[in-house]
């Protein structure tokens, strides 16, 4: 409760997460809020926002923007949440076997996550998106597979940190298995810090789907921000409608999301203060 | 300084087995892929014609064990041999060394914009902190965190290039004049603004972030006080002690961001059409053109490390305390 109530005092958090509710409300309610398939015609193309019963204008095709633009709300949150996830999952695994058992694990799980943080990122997630054809599961496998270092990292120290406690050491004397010494007695004490990577993550996340459908990588069978973008890209002089409108839902969608990651490393950590940034 | 090279040694063998293993990678990749590797990297989109696959299957050795084609594929790039894009007719190699000026030349721009403007309005920031204009900075590097590369670039063709018909949109030289010397450096520059504008200001908010934490953490260290308790003005404080200290830490990370740069600059060159690396990479994309892309993946890969490397010395030359890390 205390820390719902730091959270609270905080302006950009609970704006940022009353944002990020509506988004979350556009994304379920889409088929209610604009029936049938996006991909349709809903009306002339071109038609300037306002005109034609259409709020965001609608595209070469005639198809309704903001219905785009609800549809393409699902796509990017599930795409955020599942391989953010995934990347906590593969993270923390990395991290917990490196900072619990040390040494020569340590190293080797230490110089893959450099490896990973060394390569660029985001050439790496087009040619593994490009290899395996876009689909949603290889732009979500992709997304993962760029963002765990951080995790892996964050986590290790807060293991190397943790595992020389008394309460650890009080477990190992009483023949706790060591599996369940780092489920049940490190991890719950480390969950801070990787609750505010996820939601920083997730953000940048969106940032990456939204860069890959953007560059034609997205799922061809579901409609997404970027690839909104993408399609007005060349037709920006005549219909800037298109392309604007998508972008600034990404930007909302993700400041919500840094917003509330702030907010919670503030609520979480409050002698931290004063560090900010990264 | 006695033990900077054993240092920079061993920092060059690191380089080197993080190139081999992105090559490794790379063969994994091809090997990971759905059905067979030729047909994988012939491309899906029909220009798979046989004889090409044949040729595949020789440069690679496909029908050899797999470690013997590793083998094989290590041997071919360190001889800078990174294949054969069909499509253009050209070598790998020949077609990214044609482009590379054109990306060093923007992301060295971006880069040059990012650190002067995020340092400069980090410092800012810091020596304000708590007023106005320490929010207004905050609140402008939030939101570049926030928005997509690719769609502020469109916001700014829209509107220097679509509305108030300043700069152009498009390309890196005016196609319709054939000019030389000055006047075309002064064209290329032109062209140059938008998108290294674009590809800076991300980077410039993450600086600006950065130098401004960083220095408010510097200025609670003792020496600091014990300069400000001697008498030394507030200004040259800032400047001589707070900064100077604050830089090594974004020094640091600019080098380790230098991998997200070139990676930012494939959607900032497909935006405007810059002919460098990124945009060869999209052109790749587009054609399933798969040697391509792992050639471009490559060279940012063999970017990055060396840059990292130059940070390392860098840094070594600037701080000798370093050596122990």
């Amino acid at each position: 409760m205390a820390l719902l109530r730091r959270f609270l005092r905080h302006p950009g958090a609970v704006v940022g997460a009353a944002v990020l509710l509506l988004v979350l409300a556009v994304a379920i309610l889409a088929p209610v809020l604009f029936p049938g398939s996006p991909w349709d015609m809903a009306g002339p193309p071109f038609a300037p926002p306002g005109e034609d019963g259409m709020l965001l204008g609608s595209d070469s095709l005639g198809r309704n923007v903001a219905a785009g633009i609800a549809y393409g709300a699902r796509v990017s949150l599930l795409v955020g949440a599942v391989s953010t996830a995934v990347a906590i999952l593969i993270g923390v695994a990395l991290g917990a076997l490196a900072g619990y058992l040390g040494g020569v694990v340590d190293d080797a799980v230490m110089r893959f996550t450099e490896f990973f943080q060394t390569i660029p990122s985001f050439v790496l997630a087009i040619l593994l998106v490009a290899i395996f054809t876009p689909s949603i599961t290889s732009i979500v496998a992709a997304i993962a597979i760029v963002s765990w270092p951080p995790v892996a990292r964050v986590v290790r120290a807060e293991f190397l940190s943790l595992r020389g406690r008394e309460f650890v050491q009080a477990a190992e004397v009483l023949g706790k298995r060591p599996m369940a010494i780092v489920l049940t007695d490190i991890l719950p004490n480390a969950l801070s810090p990787i609750i505010v990577l996820a939601s920083l993550n997730t953000a940048s996340a969106i940032l990456l789907e939204s860069s890959l459908s953007f560059l034609g990588l997205g799922d061809p069978n579901l409609m997404s921000w970027g690839f909104l973008i993408g399609s007005g890209r060349s037709v920006i002089r005549i219909a800037w409608w298109m392309s604007v409108f998508p972008g600034i839902a990404i930007f909302i969608t993700v400041l919500a999301l840094n917003l509330v990651g702030e907010g919670l490393s503030d609520a979480m950590n409050p002698r931290l203060r004063k560090r900010g940034a990264k | 300084m006695s033990r900077l090279p054993g240092f920079l040694l061993r920092r060059a063998l690191k380089s080197v087995v993080v190139i081999l293993a992105i090559v490794v990678c790379n063969f994994l990749l091809i090997h990971a892929a759905p059905g067979d590797p030729a047909m994988v990297m012939a491309g899906q989109s029909g220009s798979a014609d046989p004889q090409y696959m044949e040729q595949l299957r020789r440069q690679f050795g496909l029908d050899r064990p797999l470690i013997e084609q590793l083998w094989i594929y290590l041997k071919g790039v360190l001889h800078l041999d990174l294949g054969f894009s069909h499509r253009q007719q050209v070598g790998v190699a020949q077609l990214i060394l044609d482009r590379l000026p054109a990306t060093l030349l923007l992301t060295g721009m971006a880069f040059a914009i990012a650190i002067s403007g995020g340092v400069t309005l980090g410092a800012l920031a810091a020596r304000r902190v708590g007023t106005w204009a320490d929010s207004v900075i905050t609140v402008i590097a939030l939101a570049f965190y926030a928005t997509p590369l690719f769609w502020v670039g469109l916001m700014l063709v829209l509107l220097f290039s679509v509305h108030l018909e300043w700069l152009p949109s498009f390309g890196m030289t005016d196609p319709g004049l054939n000019q030389e010397g000055f006047a075309l450096w002064l064209d290329v520059a032109k062209h140059l603004v938008l998108p290294a504008v674009t590809l800076g200001l991300f980077y410039l908010a993450v600086y600006a972030r950065l130098t401004r934490a960083t220095m408010l953490e510097v200025a609670d260290q003792d020496f600091v006080k014990t300069a400000r308790a001697k008498g030394v003005p507030e200004g040259r404080v800032l400047r001589a002690h707070v900064l100077r200290n604050a830089l090594l830490p974004v020094i640091t990370f600019a080098g380790i961001q230098a991998g997200q740069l070139v990676g930012g600059s494939i959607l900032v060159e497909t935006v405007f059409a810059w002919p460098g690396i990124g945009r060869l990479a999209f052109e790749a994309l587009l054609a399933r053109d798969y040697q391509v892309l792992m050639g471009v993946f490559f060279i940012t890969s063999v970017m990055v490390v060396l840059f990292n490397l130059l940070t390392d010395l860098l840094y070594a030359l600037i701080d000798p305390r370093v050596e122990m890390a």
